[in-house]
């Protein structure tokens, strides 16, 4: 349960005109705002009370009490705790005033909610899927929508449990033996296929900077592209070399996280996380049971020496994300491979680490509720003190020596895809980002975590917002991960790692939590609401990598194309995050 | 030479066992091809991530002359599916597939890939990219440690070893069929499942069965 920030009379000063409300719900907080007002309330929000930073959006839906949800936080970008409010919309007609014209930032994640969840933002510029295709039938997250291979709405499912005696394949049970379902009137002869010549269309710009007879043209880079990270799709509008316009098309990773973790226990939630931002599972894992342990109470508080261990494991997963960040941006550079080679020569290192710890290299699937799921085996801890107190200082600054003044490295990188601090607050970017233009916000300070307040580390922040900065920003916060991995080894207890027994079932009480980390790319949250029962009702994912996205588009503008390519390698995404 | 290709029953002077060597023709172009299979560089979840540490210096795909990743589906000899097919990618992936020149082949890494994986009763999910493609080897493992991908791959080259000119389908006289590619229509559309779509729908209103 969040703590609450601010008493009810205080904020109602600021809003005369608007009805706002706390929420009375059990296990709930935050204000719960008119809907027409929203804009007006978020204005003042914004204006007045300094809450700047609008972190997520997250669309719910009630069915039983037939109603629609869409839950904002909000927070300053100087620290503190986090404003939560909420316009709550009937099921039948769910629309909400859009927020994109105080917070840009929400443009994505809006038409994330409109996608998944049908609720039309009135207002946004471009409301259109995002993770789905255009024509796809139906708002998959909502709770009555059925995917083809439905067989209960929630794990573990009666054919497999207790003694799993009527299960077959999913395939056996569907007319096409594939997963997919057509709506009952759907008639291939008769269906117009949407296409994408909107989205072309809407591209074309008509204004021209000279009289030069120059023709715009407009190229697709992914989603099968060596460049992209993965499977992402940048349309770019060009004229010569230079672009003029992007759009960021994503979705070819989209795997369902959401619904398959609403279908799911607490538990089994834990190994899917980890294939959220496939480089940094852990500290997938730790923003997830942050979340569910808020939920849970004192009863779920991690021991001592877990939670050394958590942070040990997460500043560990920050050093080998922003290693192979590193070496990728290198690649994206043109050096290929070669740079990257030296980045993950360390990187397994920690994957060793890894897998002695957790049985497994990048899928870990280590933390539980309480604490961790197994304790460091014999050998381990003396190779983590090698690692952070010889080698790898050693290794970045060899790094460090290599790269970063080497003149073509500066050449290409210095001034390009530029975000002002004002900008880079707007669009909600997080992390390395965020930090990078000026505004040194790390959650591990701004709203501490764990134990994360017991350690002596610097917010790493850099002035002039662009490619290089990123660059050194990483740089920077893998010597001080190093730094808080030394401390951490040094104070670790000995004892118990996790509290209680570890248990298959836990139980949750109803209420909602948001539960937020530093993960290696930005300020990653997950929202969940738990009605009592063994599953979450609804699980949401605030995705930095996706929400970063935002300002790509702004941030290539009147580039080259061949910037584009670093850009986008300096917001350093993974698509398990950005498309779920 | 790794190993030896002369086949057997032929005697060669000793002096003269280093220069030549007397073989069969489906011996020495499967030897040079196994050991020159380029894979496509195409990434697609979890699973590129250990396909990119497999390439890199401590598992070393050179050594088994793979380290060549074209980003070209045209110089590409082997589509490694590394990782979840959504049904969003599976008209691209598909056409890339088709865009490959023979001979070609399809390494299936992973759960994801194999089956669907963790993420199976997904609604944008493909439960295994062999419902379109052809796969040759189908590697376990979520993901499958590097060890795992290179032990696919020794497979892989076991399979080309074993096939010869007389039958391979890129000789044959009758053209390859490509692929149809799938349409993204309300849900994904195999045109190959176009027939059926149609008399379900035609047998659901004579039966009169309507939603609401």
């Amino acid at each position: 349960m969040a703590t609450k920030s601010f008493s009810i009379d205080e904020v109602k000063e600021n809003f005369q005109e608007i009805n706002i409300e706390e929420d009375e719900r059990k296990g709930y907080s935050g204000l719960i705002v008119e809907t027409d007002k929203l804009v007006d309330f978020a204005n003042i929000l914004k204006n007045k009370m300094g809450f700047d930073y609008l972190s997520s959006v997250t669309g719910v839906d009630y069915l039983p009490d037939n109603m629609m949800e869409v839950v904002y936080h909000a927070y300053k970008s100087t620290g503190g705790k986090p404003m939560e409010f909420k316009v709550q919309v009937p099921r039948e007609k769910p629309v909400v005033p859009s927020l994109v014209s105080v917070y840009p930032g929400a443009g994505f994640q809006e038409r994330e909610a409109w996608d998944l969840l049908g609720i039309k933002f009135d207002g946004h510029p471009n409301l259109k899927r995002i993770l789905m295709w255009e024509g796809f039938a139906g708002h998959p997250l909502r709770k009555d929508w059925h995917e083809a291979y439905y067989e209960e709405d929630a794990k573990p499912y009666k054919s497999r449990w207790p003694n799993g005696r009527d299960v077959h394949l999913a395939e056996d049970r569907n007319p096409y033996k594939k997963n997919v379902v057509y709506p009952k009137d759907f008639d291939p002869d008769k269906w117009n296929p949407e296409g994408e010549d909107a989205l072309y269309l809407g591209m074309k710009s008509l204004q021209k900077d000279d009289d030069l007879k120059t023709e715009q043209i407009i190229v697709n880079l992914g989603p099968q592209h060596p460049s992209t990270h993965g499977v992402f799709r940048m349309v770019v509008n060009l004229e010569g070399e230079t672009v003029k316009k992007l759009e960021p098309v994503m979705g070819y990773l989209h795997r369902n996280h959401e619904k398959i973790g609403e279908r799911n226990t607490y538990l089994m939630n834990i190994p899917y996380t980890d294939r959220l931002d496939y480089l940094s599972s852990m500290s997938n894992n730790f923003g997830y049971v942050l979340a569910v342990e808020k939920l849970m109470g004192e009863k779920a508080k991690p021991t001592e020496r877990a939670e050394y261990i958590r942070v040990i494991m997460a500043e560990f997963t920050r050093i080998s994300n922003h290693l192979f960040a590193i070496g990728t941006f290198l690649n994206d550079l043109g050096a290929y491979f070669t740079p990257m080679l030296y980045a993950l020569e360390e990187r397994e290192l920690i994957m060793d680490i890894f897998e002695a710890t957790a049985g497994s290299r990048i899928m870990c699937n280590y933390f539980r509720f309480g604490g961790v799921a197994r304790d460091l085996p014999p050998g381990v801890y003396e190779k983590m003190r090698d690692l952070v107190f010889d080698r790898l200082p050693r290794k970045i600054d060899e790094l460090d020596k290599y790269l970063t003044n080497n003149e073509l490295v500066r050449v290409r990188s210095e001034g390009i895809g530029v975000l002002t601090p004002e900008e880079a607050i707007a669009f909600s970017a997080a992390g390395p980002v965020l930090r990078a233009s000026g505004v040194p916000y790390d959650v591990r300070r701004a709203e501490p975590y764990g134990i994360y307040n017991r350690f002596d580390f610097k917010v790493v922040a850099r002035n002039h917002g662009d490619v290089y900065d990123r660059y050194l920003v990483r740089l920077e916060e893998i010597r001080q991960s190093i730094l808080i991995i030394q401390q951490a080894l040094d104070q670790m207890p000995d004892g118990p790692i996790i509290n209680g027994k570890p248990q298959y079932q836990v139980r949750v009480p109803a209420g909602e939590a948001y539960g937020r980390v530093e993960g290696p790319k930005g300020e990653l949250g997950f929202y969940i609401v738990s009605n009592g029962k063994p599953n979450p009702w609804r699980y949401h994912v605030r995705a930095p990598s996706f929400i970063n996205l935002t300002a790509l588009s702004k941030m290539c503008e009147g580039d080259k194309v061949a910037d584009t390519i670093i850009i986008l390698g300096s917001i350093d995404i993974v698509l398990g995050e950005t498309d779920r | 030479m790794p190993e030896n290709i002369n086949s057997e029953g032929y005697d060669i002077p000793p002096e003269m066992q280093q220069t030549v060597a007397i073989t069969t023709l489906d011996k020495i172009y499967n030897w040079g091809r196994k050991y020159s299979a380029w894979p496509m560089m195409f990434g697609l979840a979890c699973c590129a991530i250990e396909m990119i540490c497999t390439a890199a210096s401590r598992f070393d795909l050179s050594r088994f002359g793979m380290e060549i990743m074209r980003p070209s589906p045209r110089q590409a000899d082997v589509m490694l599916v590394s990782g979840t097919v959504t049904k969003k990618m599976v008209p691209q992936i598909v056409r890339l597939y088709n865009q490959m020149p023979e001979p070609k082949y399809v390494v299936a890494m992973g759960a994801c890939a194999s089956g669907g994986g963790p993420f199976k009763g997904g609604y944008n999910v493909v439960s295994g990219v062999d419902k379109f493609l052809p796969v040759d080897v189908y590697i376990p493992g979520c993901p499958p440690t590097p060890q795992a991908l290179l032990h696919g791959l020794m497979k892989l080259q076991e399979m080309i070893d074993k096939q010869s000119i007389k039958n391979v389908r890129w000789y044959k006289r009758e053209p390859i069929e490509e692929i149809p590619i799938p349409i993204l229509g309300p849900d994904l559309i195999d045109p190959r499942d176009l027939p059926q779509i149609r008399s379900n729908l035609h047998a659901e209103k004579n039966l009169g069965i309507k939603e609401n």
